[in-house]
Parts: structure tokens; C-alpha cells; sequence
């Protein structure tokens, strides 16, 4: 009965669940006995940009990693488009943080791209020309085809964050998971960045991004989903993204002035 | 006779060992170059360390069983059981307590180790079965090969090949990025745990050869020297094997020509030698390249400096710039700047202006990640390019001198 009543106060019903492409339902993952994201629901519209936000230490990464079953979560369960996550792996991207390698790894940038390709190549299948192009074809969305046979450690830290997208990019998903896709890159690399999400969400694909920067919160995303722990907010920018869930979320520690984010006319 | 044994002319048994070390040294090196790039390298120390017991409780075994416990077969699958053991242990013990991977390689490495050497002390003092040669196994011995152990070692290290060549892809992924490869489908616990039989594989086959305590520099010291030479880890891979197999061959023939030497030393030393070779005369990242690549760039930033401030009419001061800069014919000894001088002071500021004009520019960023404050802007743009800058930024202008 108590998990009937719970479920019957969710704002979302179980039939959105069905056509969400990344639904996730009482996640908890914990190190020992201190939860680091504690029974977390999540839909992502179709066709949304969706920013995750939170503090440092919120959790959001690894929620991220545990949806994605790269961290073992301690409970909790996600769906694709209404089907578990192992049968429709295909249809995710994920760009890891690009801190998480090392990048004097002896492997030139196209080979990361081809790893893009795992799942069309298979363990023997032979690199073809038709790969190579889906490969050059994604580095130049990213503007990194003039780089194609260098060694990734000669890159600065914005081109290997959109070499990172472009690996993603050549899965060819209907759902792309960034997780602090703009961290530490220079302006023109969050600018071409952003023109691709964009382009992938014009595409009819759906993006959900770990944020930081809320300044450009409401000029990049269309959707909010703010996490301390536990999720504290979730939905359109205009809705969900407020003074008040953003003191819920950041507490006194929000270094950015409020009046920066919400005076500015909303258009 | 060096000659004789590397030409293969020591007779029948001793080319059969190179042979068999070459082979070995292959599948070693191959191996080994996913376990450097995954940085686990010394997990193999572990797992090698921990084949000494099983070596052990097989010979027990089978002498219990009324065998002479010499049996090489039975040897090496006691020795792979308690490996797998010992490969088991340590991931038990990194997964499921807090201790680090390192901490923990300690306590296997030692333990199994130490119950091993406890073993065959023991086994010295049975009376039962022939035991002398068992420590052979610590450092390898290839005095007394047979044709069929060498058959054996060949075998397994192509079969050890194969997996590699089946399993190249997912081993890379895994060692680069494992976030991304769990997320394409792969179980990155089981591609460690494969790469870990292939290692453990190596370890056992290599037993009588090179020795387990030795068998690690096999696995670690063939890829490090492969690194060397190149950047892409498909080739690191095919070279960290020639080396691998070089060393076993070479070890082999040199430790053919005086019966008394330990063929696992020999071979690691000349795998060493390969290693300094390497790390002195590569190109790109050996030693020798990288100093003399810094004292050119050096030279370059001086001149590059000392024509710049020429052209600006500021004095130049630091010892090196004003000697590179008059042995060049560009500046007399009281510091003025010759007619050649200020032709190329000229330049090089109008170099440096067009650079910042592209630099400025988002159009040109490919253009300009390939600024490092020398490169003649001519050899990165084209004409049209150029002209196109110089009409932004006003054109080549006369320098004040």
C-alpha cells in the first residue's frame, strides 16, 4: 500500500516511461553506507536537451555511470524508450569526462573515432573505407578532420574533448550522454560543441549533459534536472530552473550571483 | 661459437630452444603491451610469483601417486592452477576490501612465494621422486629440454597469438578508455580477467625457460622498449613482440655457448640492452633525440628573441642570444644590427603580427594550433591566405631600426 501511494505521487506516470528514451526509477548508489545519489527518478523528454546540474560532490557523474551500469548501482532501474538498458545499448552514446584517460596512450585521433565503431566492427572485422569516411565525416562536425592522423597527446584539452564527441557521434545513437562536455575547453571549442548538440537535437535525438556552468544554462539546454543527492527539481528551463530550486540544490554556497541568472529578459 | 649458436649451428637441441625462446619472447611481448597499456604491469609479477606452490604441490602430488613428479605436463598445470589462485586472491582482494591494487599485488606476490619456497624445502627432504630441478624452474633452464618441450612452448605461444589477434580490439578499448568500452557492450571485467589468462598462459609456458621470477621483464620490458618507436598501439604490439622474440633467440644462443649460464638472465639482459638502445637512439621519444630536439629549439627561441627585439630597436642582452646572433652574421659585437640583421629582424616581426592576426581569428584555428611562436607562418598558409591577412593588418610595414 505505502509503495502504491508513493507511486501515485510521482508527477510523472508510467506510461511517459514508455516513450522516454532515459528514464530512471529509485536510483541509489552508495560507496559503503553514504549514498552518493539516494533514490533518484529521472525522465528525459524525447527530443530534449537536458542539463544536469548540481554541486560539486553531487552525485552527478555518478549518476551518470550507474544509469549507464559503468558504476554497479546499489538499486534502481533504467529504461530506453520503455526497454531495459542491456537490450538497447546501441541506441546510447556516452562521452566520459576527458580527464578519465590518458592521453599519451599510443593511438592516433581517428582510432579513437573507430572506436565509435565497436559495435558495427566486431572483434575481426576489417576497417573498410566506408568505416574511415563515417569516421573523417564525424571528425569534420567537430572541426577536427586536419588532425585525423595525429597523436592524441599532441591535442590541446579542447580539440580532445571534440574528438571525444566525435567518437560518439560515429555510434550513430538516438540518445547522447555527456558528462562535463565543457569543462576546461576554450571558446571555440564549446562553441562548436554546442552547434553539434544542437544540430543532434534538430535531429530529433535527445541529449543530457552534466553541467556546470549556470550561466549558460538557459542559452544551451531546454531542460533542467537539478540534483543534490537526492533530486531536488526537473523539467523545462522556465519551470525548473528558479531561484528557489537552485537554493534548494546549492544551499549558501551558489557563488554566482542570482540577479546575473534571472534578470536577463527570457526570450 | 656465439656466431655458431645464433646461425643456429650448436647442434639440433640448441636450436630447438632459440626457436622455442624466440616464440615465447613473441607471445611475451605481444601480451605484455596490453597489460602496460591497461598500467597493470605488475599484476603479472604477481601471478608469476604465485605459480611456485602449484609447481610444488604437483610434484608432491604426483610422486604420492607413484610418479617420478618430473612429469613437465603435470608441472605446468599445478603451476596454472595456482597461479589462477593467486590471480583470484588479487582481485578478490582489490573488489571486495579497501586495499589498493598495489598493496595488495604485495601480499600475493609474498605469500605465494614464500609458501612455495616452504614447498621445496620440503620436497628436498622427501626421499621419494628424483627433485633435483625444481628450482629450475626460478630462474629457467633449458640445459635439459626435450624436443617435446619445445613442441609445447611453441604451440601454446601461438595459441596465446591467437587469442591476442581475436581479442586486440576490446584489450585496447579497455586499457584507453574502460568508461567508454563498458558502454559499447564490453565487459571490461572480463576482458581484464582474459588478459589475465594470457599473461598467466605466458607465465606457465615460459617456466623452463626464462623462470618465474624472471618471466615478468619478459612480459613489461619488450613493450616498454616497443613504445619507444612508435605511436600507434597496433604496431607497439608487433614490435614489443620482434623485440620479445629477438631477446628470447639471442638470450638463448648466448646461453647455449657456456652450459653454466641461466638461459631467463640472459635473455632478460639482452631484452635490457634492446630497452637502452631504445630509450638513447629513438626517434621522437628516445633520450638522445629529446635533448638535442631541446637544444635546438633552444637556439631557435633565442634567435627568434633576439631578432625580434632588434627589430623593435631594444638592446639585447643574455649571453647565449647575443652569440648565436653574431655568429650568424646578424649583430656586430657592440650590439648593432648588421644589414642582414635587419632584414631578418624585419621578417620575423611581420611574421609575429600575422601570427597574431590569425591567432585572433576562429577560422583559422587549425592554423593556429600549429603556433608555437617559431614556425614561418609561410609554411602553414597559403599565398592567397597571407594576403589576405596582410590586407588586415595593414600590410608588411617598414621597421623602425
Amino acid at each position: 500500500m505505502l509503495e502504491l501511494a508513493a507511486r501515485e505521487g510521482r508527477a510523472t506516470t508510467d506510461a511517459d516511461l514508455g516513450k522516454s528514451p532515459f528514464a530512471i526509477r529509485g536510483l541509489t548508489v552508495a560507496y559503503g553506507e553514504k549514498p552518493a545519489v539516494f533514490s533518484v527518478d529521472m525522465t528525459v523528454p524525447e527530443g530534449s536537451m537536458t542539463a544536469i546540474i548540481g554541486p560539486n560532490g553531487a552525485g552527478k557523474s555518478t549518476m551518470l555511470k550507474a544509469a549507464l551500469g559503468i558504476l554497479r548501482p546499489l538499486s534502481g532501474q533504467v529504461t530506453v524508450f520503455g526497454r531495459p538498458l542491456d537490450e538497447v545499448r546501441d541506441q546510447i552514446a556516452y562521452v566520459p569526462q576527458r580527464a578519465s584517460v590518458d592521453w599519451d596512450f599510443p593511438t592516433r585521433v581517428i582510432d579513437v573515432v573507430l572506436m565509435g565503431l565497436y559495435r558495427e566492427l566486431g572483434l575481426l572485422g576489417r576497417v573498410r573505407m566506408r568505416h574511415m569516411a563515417r569516421a573523417m565525416d564525424c571528425l569534420r562536425r567537430v572541426g577536427m578532420h586536419e588532425f585525423a592522423e595525429r597523436q592524441i597527446g599532441q591535442l590541446s584539452g579542447g580539440q580532445q574533448q571534440r574528438v571525444f564527441l566525435a567518437r560518439a557521434l560515429a555510434e550513430d545513437a538516438e540518445l547522447y550522454l555527456l558528462d562535463e562536455p565543457f569543462a576546461g575547453v576554450d571558446a571555440a571549442t564549446e562553441k562548436a560543441i554546442i552547434a553539434v548538440l544542437k544540430d543532434l537535437k534538430t535531429a530529433g535525438r535527445t541529449v543530457v549533459a552534466v553541467h556546470h556552468d549556470l550561466s549558460t544554462v538557459r542559452d544551451y539546454f531546454d531542460h533542467v534536472f537539478l540534483l543534490n543527492v537526492r533530486k531536488i527539481a526537473e523539467g523545462p528551463v522556465d519551470e525548473a530552473f528558479t531561484p528557489e530550486t537552485l537554493q534548494a540544490a546549492y544551499g549558501g554556497r551558489l557563488a554566482i550571483s542570482q540577479h546575473d541568472l534571472f534578470s536577463r529578459n527570457r526570450s | 661459437m656465439l656466431w655458431d649458436a645464433l646461425l643456429l649451428k650448436l647442434g639440433y637441441n640448441a636450436a630447438l630452444v632459440a626457436i622455442g625462446a624466440a616464440l615465447l619472447g613473441f607471445a611475451a611481448g605481444a601480451t605484455g603491451t596490453f597489460l602496460f597499456l591497461r598500467k597493470r604491469a605488475l599484476v603479472s609479477d604477481a601471478v608469476s610469483h604465485a605459480t611456485l606452490p602449484g609447481v610444488g604441490l604437483a610434484f608432491i602430488v604426483m610422486v604420492a601417486l607413484g610418479g617420478d613428479g618430473r612429469n613437465l605436463a603435470g608441472l605446468l598445470l599445478g603451476s596454472a592452477l595456482s597461479a589462477g589462485a593467486g590471480l583470484w586472491a588479487l582481485s578478490w582482494l582489490t573488489r571486495h576490501t579497501r586495499l589498493a591494487e598495489d598493496a595488495a599485488i604485495g601480499a600475493v606476490l609474498s605469500v605465494f612465494f614464500g609458501f612455495g619456497v616452504v614447498l621445496l624445502t620440503v620436497i628436498q627432504t622427501m626421499t621419494a621422486g628424483r627433485q633435483a630441478g625444481l628450482e629450475s624452474f626460478l630462474l629457467g633452464s633449458t640445459a635439459g629440454m626435450l624436443r617435446v618441450d619445445a613442441l609445447v612452448i611453441a604451440i601454446s605461444g601461438a595459441l596465446v597469438l591467437v587469442a591476442v589477434v581475436i581479442l586486440r580490439r576490446p584489450m585496447t578499448m579497455v586499457a584507453f578508455d574502460p568508461e567508454f568500452a563498458a558502454t559499447q557492450g564490453i565487459s571490461v571485467h572480463r576482458v581484464d580477467m582474459a588478459t589475465m589468462g594470457l599473461v598467466m598462459a605466458v607465465t606457465v609456458i615460459g617456466l623452463k625457460v626464462v623462470g618465474l621470477i624472471l618471466i615478468v621483464a619478459m612480459l613489461i620490458i619488450p613493450p616498454v622498449t616497443a613504445r619507444f618507436w612508435s605511436d600507434r598501439s597496433g604496431r607497439v604490439v608487433l614490435l614489443a613482440g620482434a623485440f620479445g622474440a629477438l631477446s628470447g633467440y639471442v638470450g638463448a644462443a648466448i646461453s647455449a655457448t657456456t652450459p653454466a649460464l641461466p638461459t631467463g638472465p640472459i635473455i632478460v639482459l639482452v631484452a635490457f640492452g634492446f630497452f637502452v638502445l631504445s630509450m638513447l637512439v629513438a626517434p621522437g621519444r628516445g633520450v638522445l633525440a629529446a635533448t638535442v630536439r631541446h637544444l635546438r629549439y633552444q637556439r631557435r627561441v633565442h634567435l627568434r628573441q633576439g631578432l625580434l627585439a632588434l627589430a623593435q630597436g631594444q638592446p639585447v642582452y643574455e649571453n647565449l642570444t647575443r652569440r648565436l646572433l653574431r655568429r650568424a652574421g646578424l649583430m656586430r659585437a657592440d650590439g648593432v644590427p648588421t644589414d642582414r640583421g635587419r632584414v631578418r629582424a624585419a621578417r620575423a616581426l611581420l611574421d609575429e603580427t600575422r601570427w597574431q592576426a590569425v591567432r585572433a581569428d576562429p577560422a583559422h584555428e587549425g592554423a593556429a594550433s600549429l603556433y608555437d611562436g617559431l614556425r614561418d607562418i609561410e609554411t602553414v598558409l597559403t599565398r592567397d591566405q597571407i594576403e589576405e591577412i596582410d590586407r588586415r593588418i595593414g600590410g608588411p610595414k617598414e621597421v623602425r631600426t
